[in-house]
């Protein structure tokens, strides 16, 4: 199913004029069905808000849609960069364990110096996860390691990194200013500024994946390295850069977390990979790369994130929230198997119909 | 694993140069103090003074969380001080995750390192028994705080009775919502042994509260943003809710963060077991009044001296047995083999700024 998606100026991936392997009606099709796939979930989240709302009216009262976001906003964040990992067919665990050790290291700056511009403490955060980015984009694009061993690796070996540095230390509240809190804090109404920065970034970033020639040659990469190494495109290279990037925004929510949280020792960010992982392929990217995109990876978040308040809100017991993001993950997965072949008959039965 | 190594050598080899160093003078004055208690244990404690030189390993649940930090380091004043002043050998070591597998390990090492006694905080109340039977068996010391296996240690240190934070802090916010309206739990973990006592005897004395309604009891699971999310659940749940108790450090610090809003603030009391330095910023902005909690690093000095005095065979663990645990005066062993810190301790406005930890 993975080939299939080719809605825009995709198969110009050489560099050389777009050849349309498929005729463009095909093509419209299949962007039509996939675009299904993200409202899809937009309309179970919005079942889950009615029937929440219904139940309990307060569910939509400012201050919980604010806290919805916020805690959307890291999860999301993270996704976008998982997005760009998964597409070319990889996987990076090591973020929950970056968004760790950076949200300690960058806020740990204001105990030290007390007076420490606020840009230079976002600056170290980003830069610590270019740092463990970079290395993971080493071993995975250029040591040909494949990216579950190496980033399983390094979730163990930065968190254990961040355990000897942090020791018993702690970040606390009343040690941070309030401009740093108020990044999360400040909002226009009941949305968070930070959330809507952090949607302009993923708008911007889902459409550079789409619509740039190296941002499609991930898709290429996850649909098949090999016919993406045919036409030239540079693999390692885009590899590397997507976990680059994806280090760099781990870097940056673990900054958003300490200043949502308040309170960082070294235990910040554990098991994120997990929640991130299911974010984005509920999200309708196949996890076996080549399709998706990282606006239904955050709506994938919204989602998730939505159903653990609605449940918390409603008093239903947390173990269904795990029950209820497995279930979302096994069907995700069907509804995603289910197209894959239906949009294959499809266009086996069109393309047959325009060579007669 | 070698830098884990490279960093136990360099604790032991820093505690032991330092031990040396003050073994000289505090010798005579802890036999003075053992001289010194009451006549009731005279006969027992007459032939033994503490020992100098004596291997004591200190293993928390966990490597790195402030708390236990706070029990076993020097600097704070906890059990490897305790042990220091005593002219012992102590080291500090444990897992990097608070679990039997991750601690079994360092006690055996321990044991094959020849320790004397051990000051341990159990992961398990039972797993770790095999092992520790086996350190028993050969003659170790084996001290339990913060967290008990009652079947295999030779006294535990317990931090405060369980009644007696039930109780109290169900007193402590009775007295901020003028023992009237909706309130909530915000526990650790639904399985967690000490947390379920605690909340049992805090069911028991809200019945002296008519007012007083316990609408419901959530679990954080220790984790700030579940911490935060249930925090948030209950208030959208319970619009009419007056106070929360939160009986867990992670639990408190993030429901405070929570409410420290306008909105709330002064609005709902929030009360619990919280450690001063995260709780500093929510007292001083009004978000919480009060709050509780023992001293941890009372709690490691008072379980560091007990091992000296009992791997000196000073005092054996038979209830009634009396020491004077230093700085923090005497204490009696009880017919369970434990003895108990103290009342908890509660913090507020007029003195957090005196504590850092």
């Amino acid at each position: 199913m993975t080939v299939l998606e080719n809605n825009s100026r995709d198969h110009s991936l050489s560099g050389g004029p777009a050849i349309d392997f498929a005729p463009s009606g095909a093509s419209r099709f299949t962007s039509i069905v996939f675009r299904a796939r993200e409202f899809g979930i937009f309309g179970i989240l919005v079942v889950f808000v009615l029937i929440t709302t219904a139940i309990k009216p307060r569910f939509l009262a400012a201050q919980n849609i604010k806290f919805i976001l916020i805690d959307t906003t890291i999860f999301a964040l993270l996704a976008l960069g998982e997005t760009m990992v998964v597409i070319s067919k990889n996987v990076d665990l090591s973020i929950g364990s970056i968004l760790g050790i950076s949200a300690f290291v960058s806020s740990n700056l204001y105990q030290q110096f007390h007076h420490i511009s606020i840009l230079l403490v976002f600056t170290t955060g980003i830069g610590i996860g270019l740092v463990f980015g970079l290395i993971n984009g080493v071993l995975v694009a250029f040591g040909r390691v494949p990216s579950l061993v190496v980033t399983l690796a390094s979730l163990y070996i930065i968190r254990g990194i961040d355990v000897l540095y942090v020791g018993g230390q702690q970040v606390v509240a009343s040690s941070l200013p309030s401009n740093f809190l108020s990044v999360t804090s400040s909002s226009l109404g009941p949305v968070p500024i930070i959330s809507i920065v952090v949607a302009i970034v993923i708008f911007v970033g889902s459409y550079y994946l789409k619509n740039y020639r190296s941002g499609r040659d991930l898709y290429a990469i996850g649909s098949s390295d090999l016919a993406a190494g045919l036409v030239g495109i540079p693999i390692a290279k885009r590899v590397f850069t997507s976990f680059a990037l994806s280090g760099m925004i781990a870097g940056l929510a673990g900054v958003i977390w300490a200043s949502y949280y308040g309170t960082v020792d070294s235990t910040a960010g554990t098991g994120y990979e997990f929640t991130v992982v299911t974010a984005v392929v509920v999200g309708g990217v196949a996890i076996f790369g080549g399709s998706g995109s990282a606006v239904g990876a955050a709506i994938g978040a919204l989602l998730l994130n939505t159903i653990n308040s609605s449940l918390y809100v409603l008093g239903v017991s947390a173990f269904w929230d795990q029950a209820i993001s497995g279930l979302l993950l096994i069907l995700a997965i069907a509804l995603d198997r289910g197209l894959g072949l239906y949009v294959a008959k499809s266009l086996r039965k069109r393309s047959s119909r325009v060579a007669s | 694993m070698f830098s884990k190594r490279k960093t136990t050598t360099a604790l032991l080899l820093g505690a032991s140069s330092v031990a040396l160093v003050a073994c000289g003078t505090t010798v005579s004055s802890s036999t003075s103090t053992t001289a010194a208690s009451s006549a009731t244990t005279q006969a027992a404690s007459s032939g033994g003074s503490i020992k100098t030189g004596l291997k004591v390993v200190v293993i928390p649940k966990v490597i790195g969380n402030s708390y236990f930090t706070t029990a076993d380091s020097v600097q704070s004043g906890g059990a490897l001080a305790a042990l220091q002043s005593l002219g012992e050998v102590g080291s500090e070591t444990s897992g990097t995750a608070a679990t039997p597998s991750s601690q079994l390990p360092v006690i055996q090492s321990a044991i094959t390192q020849g320790a004397n006694a051990l000051v341990i905080s159990a992961t398990d109340p039972t797993a770790l028994c095999p092992t520790l039977n086996q350190a028993m068996a050969k003659g170790i010391t084996v001290v339990t705080y913060d967290s008990d296996a009652p079947t295999c240690r030779d006294l535990f240190v317990n931090q405060a009775s369980t009644a007696e934070i039930g109780t109290s802090e169900v007193d402590l916010l009775a007295k901020q919502i003028n023992s009237t309206g909706d309130i909530a739990i915000v526990s650790a973990t639904a399985s967690a042994t000490n947390q379920n006592a605690w909340i049992g005897y805090m069911k028991q004395e809200l019945t002296k509260y008519p007012n007083m309604h316990l609408v419901s009891i959530v679990y954080g699971n220790d984790d700030p943003a579940t911490a935060t999310a249930v925090t948030q659940g209950l208030l959208q749940q319970y619009p009419n809710l007056k106070g929360i108790i939160s009986p867990t450090t992670v639990g408190i610090a993030a429901a405070a963060a929570l409410l420290d809003t306008p909105q709330y603030r002064g609005k709902i009391a929030l009360t619990g077991l919280g450690t001063p330095n995260e709780m500093k910023k929510y007292v001083a902005d009004g978000t919480v009044t009060a709050f509780e909690l023992w001293n941890p690093a009372n709690l490691g000095y008072l379980a560091g001296y007990a091992a000296a005095e009992l791997a000196s065979k000073a005092i054996t663990n038979a209830p009634g047995q009396t020491f004077t645990a230093g700085k923090l005066g005497k204490y009696t062993i009880a017919s369970d083999h434990s003895i108990l810190l103290g009342a908890p301790y509660v913090f507020d406005k007029s003195n957090i700024n005196n504590f850092n930890f």
